[in-house]
C-alpha cells in the first residue's frame, strides 16, 4: 500500500500501532529503552486506517499491530521483535538510528 | 551404652511384642512389651533416680514372672535358697546377661518409637496438604461461580471445562516433570554420552514449551485464572509475573550453576541477561497500561443486570489483549530458555535444566513447609 511504503522508505524505524493497543505500547517502550525514537503511526487515528490494516495483514502481520519496519523492511510483530532482541540481533539493526 | 534395668512390666498388650529367648541356663527371661517400654522411658526422666538396686530388681523380676499377663511358654519357680547360694557367680552372669538384653530391647523400643513418630509426621503433612488442596479447590469454585455474589463454600456454579481440563493436564505435567528431573539427575551422575544427554536436554526444553501451549489454550478459556496463578502453589504465586515465572529470575537461578563458562559464553549470557531484563520491563509497562485502561473501562461501563463482565466491546478487546500479554510473556520465557540452550554446552545445559527443575520443586515445597511449621498455640 502506498502510504505504508512511502512511510517506511522515508523513515528508518516505523511502528504501526493502535492507540488502544498496549502491546504496541510495550514495543515502543522497548525501542525507546534501546535509544531509538521510532516513528509511530496509529492506524486507528488515521483516515486510511482500515486499508492500512488490511495491507499490513497481507504483508504477513497476524496482529496486524504492532508492525515494525526497520530500514524499509518488515521485521514483524511483537514475537519477532522479542526473539531478535534476545538473540542479540535487534541492536545491530537499530545502530544507525540510535 | 546405658544400661536400663527393668523397672516394671505393666502387662499391656502390644501387637509388636518381642520375645527374648530363654537363656542357656534355663532361667526365664521376662517378655518385655515395647509400648510399655516407651511409656517408661518417657516418664522416668533421670535414669539414675529410678535405678533400683540390682538385687532388688531381681526379686521384683521373679515376682513379675508369676503375675504377667503375657503369653509365656513356661514358668519357672523362683530359685531355691540352695540354688541361690551355690550360683552366686552364675547369678552375676545372669544379671549381666539380663542387663545387656534389657539394653538391646530398650534400643529396639527407641527405634520403633522413632519410626512410629516419623510415620505420624508424614501422615500429618499429608493431611495438611489435602486440606490445602481442598481449600484451594473451594476457593476456585467460589471464584468461578461466585463473583458479585461473594464467596460460597464448596463447588458452585458451572465449572469452566477448559480450566478443569487444564488443571488435570497441569497435574500430569508436574508429575512428568518430576520424573524427568530424576532422570536428568541420574544421567548426569552416570556420565552418559553427550548425544544422549542432548536428547534429554531437548526433551526437557520442549516439555516447558508444552506447558506454554497448554497455558495459551487455557488463557483463551479464562485469562484471569491463568493470570492469578490459582493453578500454582502459593510460594510460586508470590514470584508471579504475567502468568508465570520471570525470565530474568530464570537467569538468576541458573547463575551459580554456570561457573564453567568461557569468556565468550560469559559475554553472551550477560547480553542475554540485559536484553531479557529490557524486554521484561517493556512488557511490564505495557501491562500496567492495560490494567489502568481496563479499570477505566470497567469504571465507565455499566454492569448488565446479573452479569459479572461488562458487555462492552472495548472491554472484551482489553481482555483479549490480556491473553496476548500472557502469550508474550510465555514467548519471552521460551526464548530465554532457547537462548540459554544455544549458548551453553550440552552438559552445562543439562545441569542448568536440573537446577531449574529443582528450584521449582523447592519453591513448590516451600508452601507446604510453611503451612506445616510448628506453631505456638494462639
Amino acid at each position: 500500500m502506498d502510504k505504508i511504503t512511502r512511510l517506511v522508505s522515508e523513515k528508518g524505524v516505523v511502528i504501526f500501532s493502535k492507540s488502544s493497543c498496549c502491546l504496541c505500547y510495550a514495543v515502543i517502550i522497548l525501542f525507546q529503552e534501546l535509544g531509538v525514537n521510532p516513528v509511530v503511526c496509529e492506524i486507528d487515528q488515521d483516515p486510511e486506517g482500515r486499508e492500512m490494516e488490511k495491507a499490513l495483514t497481507r504483508l504477513g502481520c497476524n496482529a496486524p499491530v504492532p508492525a515494525v519496519f526497520i530500514a524499509g523492511k518488515l521485521v514483524g510483530s511483537t514475537n519477532e521483535v522479542m526473539s531478535l532482541h534476545l538473540s542479540g540481533s535487534l541492536i545491530p539493526l537499530l545502530k544507525p538510528y540510535q | 551404652m546405658e544400661l536400663h534395668p527393668i523397672i516394671s512390666s505393666k502387662g499391656m498388650n502390644s501387637s509388636s511384642t518381642q520375645f527374648v529367648t530363654p537363656s542357656r541356663f534355663g532361667i526365664y527371661e521376662p517378655i518385655h512389651q515395647l509400648g510399655t517400654w516407651g511409656e517408661n522411658f518417657k516418664s522416668n526422666g533421670n535414669p539414675n533416680t529410678s535405678t533400683p538396686m540390682i538385687m532388688e530388681v531381681d526379686i521384683k523380676l521373679d515376682a513379675q514372672v508369676q503375675t504377667s499377663e503375657d503369653t509365656s511358654h513356661r514358668t519357672f519357680p523362683p530359685p531355691t535358697k540352695y540354688e541361690q547360694e551355690a550360683s552366686k557367680p552364675l547369678k552375676l552372669l545372669q544379671i549381666q546377661r539380663r542387663l545387656v538384653q534389657n539394653c538391646e530391647v530398650a534400643r529396639k523400643s527407641r527405634l520403633w518409637k522413632k519410626a512410629y513418630v516419623q510415620q505420624l509426621e508424614s501422615s500429618r503433612l499429608k493431611l495438611v496438604q489435602l486440606e490445602q488442596e481442598l481449600e484451594r479447590v473451594r476457593q476456585q469454585g467460589s471464584y468461578i461461580g461466585g463473583g458479585v455474589d461473594g464467596f460460597q463454600k464448596g463447588f458452585c456454579g458451572p465449572v469452566n471445562p477448559g480450566i478443569a481440563a487444564f488443571e488435570m493436564e497441569y497435574g500430569h505435567w508436574v508429575e512428568e516433570q518430576t520424573r524427568q528431573i530424576c532422570e536428568l539427575r541420574s544421567a548426569l551422575q552416570a556420565h552418559i554420552s553427550d548425544l544422549e544427554l542432548r536428547m534429554l536436554v531437548e526433551g526437557g526444553l520442549s516439555y516447558y514449551f508444552e506447558l506454554f501451549r497448554m497455558k495459551s489454550t487455557a488463557a483463551k478459556a479464562d485469562v484471569f485464572y491463568i493470570m492469578s496463578g490459582m493453578w500454582r502453589t502459593a510460594a510460586e504465586r508470590f514470584f508471579f509475573w504475567i502468568g508465570g515465572f520471570r525470565p530474568s529470575e530464570l537467569l538468576k537461578v541458573l547463575g551459580p550453576h554456570l561457573d564453567t563458562l568461557t569468556e565468550s559464553q560469559n559475554m553472551e549470557v550477560n547480553n542475554l541477561r540485559q536484553s531479557c531484563q529490557q524486554a521484561e520491563d517493556a512488557l511490564t509497562q505495557g501491562m500496567e497500561k492495560l490494567q489502568s485502561t481496563l479499570a477505566e473501562t470497567v469504571a465507565a461501563g455499566q454492569l448488565v443486570e446479573g452479569g459479572y463482565i461488562p458487555r462492552i466491546p472495548t472491554a472484551m478487546e482489553k481482555l483479549e489483549a490480556l491473553v496476548s500479554f500472557v502469550n508474550q510473556a510465555d514467548h519471552l520465557r521460551q526464548e530465554t530458555l532457547q537462548q540459554m540452550s544455544r549458548i551453553l554446552t550440552t552438559r552445562q545445559a543439562a545441569r542448568g535444566l536440573l537446577a531449574l527443575g529443582e528450584y521449582f520443586q523447592r519453591l513448590r515445597a516451600s508452601s507446604s513447609i510453611w503451612a506445616t511449621r510448628p506453631r505456638e498455640p494462639a
